[in-house]
C-alpha cells in the first residue's frame, strides 16, 4: 500500500499507469470486449470508415480494426513482458556474477558485453529471422538475448558499490553462507534500478516487435499485432486515414506510458529521495 | 585469547587510473599484541594509521600479508574457508557508520534474529524471546522491532549493530570507531553501553577510537598506532599517566584542547621513525633508523628519546 501511495504522488508514474492500466484491462479482457472476429473477414464492408458498428473502421478485407487492435495490444505486452523478462534475467544473472566475484571471470563477461553490443541489435534480429521461421516465440528469445547487456552493466555496477559497505562486511563476518550474503544482502539492494532499466525496456521491445512486424518477419498475418496492421496501412494511407492512425496511437500511447512508468520509477528510486517523506 | 604477531598488511595504490607504476601503502607493518580474555584493548590513533584495517585483519574480512592471528588456540590464517567460518561466529565487529552498517531492506528485527536463526543458537520458537532479551541489553525499546533503519536516528541504528553482533554470544567484539559518527550527547550513552556489555557478557573487546578521551573510559590496555606501526603499548595507566612517545604526548594534549602549533616538515622518503617529520623531539638518529618496540611488558615505546 505504500508503494502504491508513492506511485500515485508521482506524477510521471501516475500518468504512466492511467494510461497503461486500461491497456492491460483491454489486453486481458479483448475476447469479451471486442464486438467482432478480428480475423474474420467480411467483404461486403472493406475500408469503411469509423462508425458505431465499427468503432476504428475496417480494413482491406472488412476485418475490424477495433478488434485487430485490440488483439493486437496482446501481442505487444506479451513481446515486451517476455523479452524483457528474458533479457533481466540475463542481465541480472551475467551481472551480479560479474560484480560480486570480480577478477577473470569479471574481464571474460564484461568483454562479452562490449562485444554483444557491438553488433547492430536490429540486423542481428533480421539475420536470425531469416534462418529460422518468424514467429512470435522466435521474436521475443531474440529480442531477449540482444537486449540484456544494459542490465548486465547495471546490476554489475550496483553490485559493486554495495559489496563494498558496511552491512555486507557484517553479514560476512556473522559467517553467514554466501548464497545467503549474495540473496539477502547484496541482490535485494542492488535491484531496484534494474526495476526502471526494465520497465523503459518493455517500450522498446514493444517498438521493435511492431518494426519486425511492419516488415513482414514479426508476428505473421493473419495474427493481428500493431506492426502488421500498419503494413496494410501504409497501401492504403491517402483512402483509409484510420488504418495507421489507430494500431500507430496504440504503440505510441503504450510506449510512452511505459517510458512515464520508468522515469517515474527512477524518480521514486533515486537514493536522494528515498529518505524523504 | 586473541594474540597477533608480526601482521602486515600492504595495499597497492595506483596514483592515477592510467599510472602503471603502483604505489605500495603499508597499512599494517609488523603489529605484534595480545589481549587476554576480558580484557578490553583501545587502539589509538589518527585517521590513515591502520586501525581499522587491524580490525578487519584480525576477522579476515582482509587477508593479511605475513603474520600469524591466534584466536581461541587456531591459527586464522591457516584455516579453509569453512573452518574460519566456525571462528567468525565467536568474534564480532562493529563498524564507525551505522548507516551503512545495516542493512536498509531488513526491519531491525530480522537483522538481530538473522544470525541467531541461521547459526542455531536458540531454537527457533526461542527466538523472539532472545531478540526481546538483546533489545533489553542494548537499551531498545521493544517497539523498534519491526522498524527499518533509516526510521531511527544514528544512535538507535548503533545500538542494533551492538545488539546484532551480541546475538551470536561472541567471545570476542571489535569495535571500529563505534561512536565517532554520533552526536557527542549520544557517545556518552554508547560508551555507556559498551560499558555494561563488558560487565554483563564478560567479553573480550577491541575498542577502536581516535580519540584519547573515549578510550580511556573503556580499555585496560592501550596502543597508540601510527603509519601502521605499534607507537606505544601497555596498561591504560601507564600510557595515559606516563606517555613516553612524542605522538603520544600530542594526542594526549590534543584531547585536552592544547594544541601544538609546530609545523612539521614534509619528508617523502622516511627511512627511520615514521613519526620523524612531525615529531618535535627528533634527533639525527631518528632519520635514518627506525625505533623498535622497547620496555616491559606494562609499557612498551618506539621512541630513541631515553
Amino acid at each position: 500500500m505504500e508503494g502504491v501511495r508513492v506511485i500515485v504522488k508521482n506524477n510521471l508514474a501516475l500518468v504512466g499507469l492511467i494510461i497503461l492500466v486500461p491497456m492491460f484491462f483491454c489486453a486481458f479482457f479483448a475476447p469479451l470486449i471486442v464486438p467482432h472476429n478480428p480475423v474474420e473477414p467480411d467483404l461486403k464492408n472493406i475500408l469503411s470508415p469509423p462508425s458505431w458498428t465499427h468503432p476504428f473502421g475496417t480494413d482491406t478485407l472488412g476485418r475490424d480494426v477495433f478488434s485487430r487492435v485490440l488483439y493486437g495490444s496482446r501481442i505487444s505486452l506479451l513481446v515486451g513482458f517476455v523479452s524483457v523478462g528474458i533479457a533481466t534475467m540475463i542481465g541480472i544473472f551475467l551481472g551480479s556474477i560479474s560484480g560480486y566475484y570480480g577478477g577473470m571471470l569479471d574481464e571474460i563477461i564484461m568483454r562479452f558485453v562490449d562485444l554483444m553490443m557491438c553488433f547492430p541489435t536490429f540486423f542481428l534480429i533480421l539475420a536470425v529471422i531469416a534462418l529460422l521461421e518468424p514467429s512470435i516465440w522466435n521474436i521475443m528469445i531474440v529480442i531477449g538475448l540482444t537486449s540484456w547487456m544494459g542490465i548486465a552493466r547495471l546490476v554489475r555496477a550496483e553490485i559493486l558499490s554495495i559489496k563494498g559497505k558496511e552491512f555486507v562486511l557484517a553479514a560476512k563476518a556473522q559467517a553467514f553462507s554466501e548464497k545467503k550474503i549474495i540473496f539477502r544482502h547484496v541482490l535485494p539492494n542492488a535491484i531496484t534500478p534494474v526495476y526502471v532499466v526494465a520497465t523503459l525496456g518493455i517500450g522498446g521491445a514493444i517498438l521493435t516487435e511492431s518494426a519486425l512486424s511492419f516488415l513482414g518477419i514479426g508476428v505473421q498475418p493473419p495474427t493481428p499485432s500493431w506492426g502488421n496492421i500498419l503494413t496494410q496501412a501504409k497501401d492504403n494511407i491517402e483512402v483509409a486515414w484510420w488504418l495507421s492512425l489507430y494500431p500507430g496511437l496504440a504503440i505510441f500511447l503504450t510506449v510512452m506510458g511505459y517510458n512515464l512508468l520508468g522515469e517515474g520509477l527512477r524518480d521514486i528510486f533515486d537514493p536522494r529521495r528515498r529518505y524523504q517523506s | 585469547m586473541l594474540s597477533i604477531s608480526e601482521l602486515t598488511k600492504t595495499f597497492e595504490v595506483r596514483k592515477t587510473a592510467f599510472s602503471i607504476k603502483k604505489h605500495v601503502i603499508s597499512a599494517l607493518d609488523k603489529v605484534s599484541f595480545f589481549v587476554e580474555k576480558g580484557e578490553t584493548l583501545g587502539v589509538v590513533g589518527e585517521s590513515g594509521s591502520g586501525k581499522s584495517t587491524l580490525a578487519r585483519c584480525i576477522l579476515m574480512l582482509e587477508v593479511p600479508d605475513s603474520g600469524t592471528i591466534t584466536f581461541a588456540g587456531a591459527d586464522l590464517m591457516d584455516l579453509t574457508h569453512n573452518q574460519l567460518r566456525t571462528y567468525r561466529k565467536r568474534m564480532q565487529i562493529i563498524f564507525q557508520d551505522p548507516y551503512s552498517s545495516l542493512n536498509p531492506r531488513h526491519t531491525v528485527y530480522y537483522t538481530i534474529a538473522e544470525p541467531i536463526l541461521f547459526h542455531h543458537i536458540a531454537p527457533k520458537e526461542e527466538t523472539r524471546k532472545r531478540v526481546i532479551e538483546i533489545f533489553k541489553n542494548v537499551g531498545l525499546d521493544e517497539d523498534f522491532m519491526n522498524k527499518y533503519p533509516h526510521e531511527m536516528s544514528g544512535g538507535q541504528r548503533q545500538r542494533v549493530a551492538i545488539g546484532r553482533a551480541l546475538a551470536t554470544n561472541p567471545a570476542l567484539l571489535i569495535a571500529d570507531e563505534p561512536v565517532s559518527s554520533l552526536d557527542v550527547s549520544i557517545q556518552a550513552q554508547i560508551i555507556n553501553l559498551f560499558m555494561d556489555i563488558k560487565e554483563q557478557y564478560a567479553i573480550t573487546m577491541i575498542f577502536i577510537s581516535h580519540d584519547l578521551n573515549i578510550v580511556r573510559f573503556v580499555s585496560d590496555n592501550i596502543i597508540v598506532m601510527y603509519g601502521g606501526k605499534i607507537l606505544e603499548m601497555g596498561t591504560k595507566e601507564e600510557v595515559l599517566n606516563h606517555p613516553l612517545h612524542p605522538y603520544t604526548q600530542m594526542l594526549m594534549n590534543a584531547s585536552q584542547g592544547k594544541f601544538s602549533h609546530y609545523k612539521g616538515q614534509d619528508i617523502i622518503d622516511i627511512s627511520g621513525c615514521l613519526y620523524y617529520p612531525r615529531c618535535q623531539r627528533r634527533k639525527a638518529v631518528c632519520k635514518n633508523s627506525v625505533p623498535p618496540l622497547t620496555g616491559d611488558k606494562d609499557h612498551m615505546v618506539a621512541c630513541f628519546k631515553e
